[in-house]
């Protein structure tokens, strides 16, 4: 469990982040998604205690990190794939971080086994791909077996393959009941991975919900397609005060404030033939673009309401 | 991809979520010197540049003592070898600190530029036992590389001078011999800590000598009154102090020497550790 409470981070006049609470629960997948620059790596930093907060506070199982007295047990972190000396070897790497808590080199070949690691262990770190780098920064944070595992960008640089596995293994990490909290700034990936959503932009909470709700966040709700040679007599029959109609190129209108239904009873009713009639949902990247570029202030969800009102 | 052994179908074996498989998990001092230990092992050219800082001392020593023995020409080499022969066996020091003073500075810098230090602040969070870690680790085998070397340049040394060469057993010069290991390490260790505050590589090389060379160069074009008073007690001067074994005038004596430079480590180090604290990693 991962608390963020009022945090805040300025770097002289620039505020990096600003007023954030959340929390990370354990046996979800939590997705931290946010633009570039949107302050995630700076939260990430502020969770492991590489970065002093300006305000508020962060505990990991209700302990600030840098008081955990055995760390490694409780959070695991890759908050940068290129993070290893090049004169390296995968191995010591692993050694020499294991070697501060007294962790068994047993784990440590573990690890590397977990990650598909082992051909390449005694190889010196500069001669890895980044994928390979990412995949030991991914057994440098499993090596504790910790109960919170939090990755920064770890799809970054994996092939197709690695993909996939790095999905598997957040999904596995958090079925076994850890608390997984993985930044993207790709909605697209954070769809087929978390279970939960934390966005925020400019450094500010944005939506804190469950991935099934954060469609219903778009600020101008779903829209219906409707083609028709009658385009104009449409347009006229389905006006009304909460209706808006928009004409969409070649014969179409694209018109919110009404269901798919009530269209097709309405054209039916004045007989007018329609050639398409098509709920458009905004698709989750676009709701995230929404979100992060126009609707920085928006806070509907009972979570994000909390949020809100500890941020003032 | 397949020769690297990567595979999507890795064996997932993470056992159960709160079940401890791992053994002890708790930070400990022995713990975080075992790993400062393992990284200094681990990257060749840091065990290679410590073996160079000896080596040039065993190597620079003979060669002095091998010119002021007469047996080889300064002409035919270019060093000039002048002082007492213990001195003069030691004469390696001056080069050696150079590259001494670099490996400490590196040893953390490198961590700085290639990211390592997250894994490591993120393994011991409360960072100051990293630092006193390194300075153990890194200020031991130091110690014991520049023993070895001043002990056999001195050794060396002597048996080239010949009958009027110096033994271990004359006034000073054991403490000349120890103290100069003694200096060099500490210089290791002043790099070290140079390199905590300063994180750039660069920038902490160009610091550590410019206190070390060329703020002492300077002092002589300050008033007389001055440079008498405080050149005495500069890091480079305090140091050489503990190596000499004939009092020159204007010297801190070798035990005044070598406080006042355990003064400068220890203040360094003092400084270091509250920036490691304090600021953001």
């Amino acid at each position: 469990m991962i608390e963020v409470r009022n945090l805040g981070k300025r770097y002289g006049e620039r505020v990096a982040v600003d007023h954030l609470t959340f929390t990370v629960r354990p046996g979800v997948v939590t997705g931290f998604l946010g633009p570039n620059g949107a302050g995630k790596s700076t939260t990430m930093r502020m969770i492991v205690g590489l970065d002093r907060p300006t305000s508020g506070t962060v505990t990991v199982n209700g302990r600030c990190y840098a008081d955990q007295p055995a760390p490694l047990q409780e959070l695991g972190a890759m908050l940068d794939a290129r993070g290893v000396h090049p004169g390296r070897s995968a191995y010591n790497h692993l050694r020499a971080i294991a070697a501060t808590t007294g962790i068994a080199k047993r784990r440590v070949d573990e690890v590397l086994g977990v990650v598909g690691l082992h051909g390449a262990a005694h190889r010196s770190a500069a001669t890895f791909s980044l994928g390979m780098a990412q995949r030991l920064g991914i057994a440098a944070a499993l090596l504790g077996d910790p109960g919170t595992v939090i990755l920064d960008e770890p799809v970054n640089g994996l092939d197709p393959e690695g993909v996939l596995w790095m999905r598997n293994l957040v999904k596995d990490l958090a079925a076994e009941g850890r608390t997984v909290f993985l930044s993207s700034h790709l909605m697209s990936e954070m769809a087929l991975t978390a279970d939960h959503l934390v966005v925020i932009g400019k450094g500010r909470l944005v939506a804190d919900v469950p991935l099934a709700e954060f469609a219903a966040l778009a600020c101008g709700g779903d829209s219906v397609r409707v083609r028709s040679p009658h385009a104009t007599t449409l347009r006229e029959l389905l006006a009304g005060p909460d209706v808006v109609v928009r004409a969409a190129g070649n014969s179409a209108l694209e018109v919110t404030g009404l269901t798919a239904e009530q269209i097709g009873a309405r054209a039916a009713g004045a007989g007018l033939t329609l050639y398409e009639l098509s709920p458009q949902r905004a698709s989750l990247e676009e709701v995230f673009m929404e979100l992060t570029q126009h609707c920085v202030e928006y806070q509907s969800t009972p979570d994000a309401l909390t949020a809100g009102k500890a941020s003032r | 991809m397949s020769a690297t052994g990567l595979s999507a179908t890795a064996p997932r074996d993470l056992g159960a979520p709160r079940v401890r498989r791992v053994g002890s998990t708790r930070v400990t001092f022995a713990g975080v010197v075992t790993s400062e230990w393992i990284k200094l092992r681990s990257v060749r050219s840091a065990v290679l540049s410590l073996f160079a800082a000896a080596a040039t001392v065993v190597v620079l020593g003979l060669l002095l003592s091998g010119v002021k023995s007469g047996g080889l020409s300064a002409q035919e080499i270019g060093l000039q070898a002048g002082g007492d022969p213990v001195s003069t066996s030691l004469g390696g020091v001056n080069l050696s600190q150079l590259m001494i003073g670099v490996l400490g500075v590196i040893l953390i810098t490198a961590e700085y530029s290639t990211g390592t230090i997250r894994s490591t602040l993120i393994a011991v969070p409360r960072r100051l036992p990293v630092l006193w870690a390194k300075a153990v680790v890194f200020g031991g085998a130091a110690m014991v590389c520049m023993l070895a070397a001043t002990f056999a340049a001195f050794i060396g040394g002597q048996a080239l001078v010949g009958p009027a060469g110096a033994s271990l057993g004359d006034p000073g010069a054991l403490r000349a011999v120890v103290g100069a290991a003694a200096y060099l390490t500490g210089v290791g260790l002043l790099g070290l800590a140079a390199g905590v505050m300063l994180r750039g590589t660069a920038v902490a090389i160009g610091t550590l000598f410019g206190v070390m060379y060329a703020v002492p160069a300077l002092f002589p074009l300050l008033p007389h009154a001055w440079n008498d008073a405080v050149g005495p007690y500069l890091p480079s001067n305090a140091g050489m102090a503990v190596i000499s074994v004939t009092r020159t005038a204007g010297m801190l004596s070798p035990t005044a020497g070598l406080v006042v430079f355990a003064g400068y480590v220890l203040a360094t180090f003092a400084a270091a550790a509250l920036l490691l604290k304090r600021r953001d990693g």
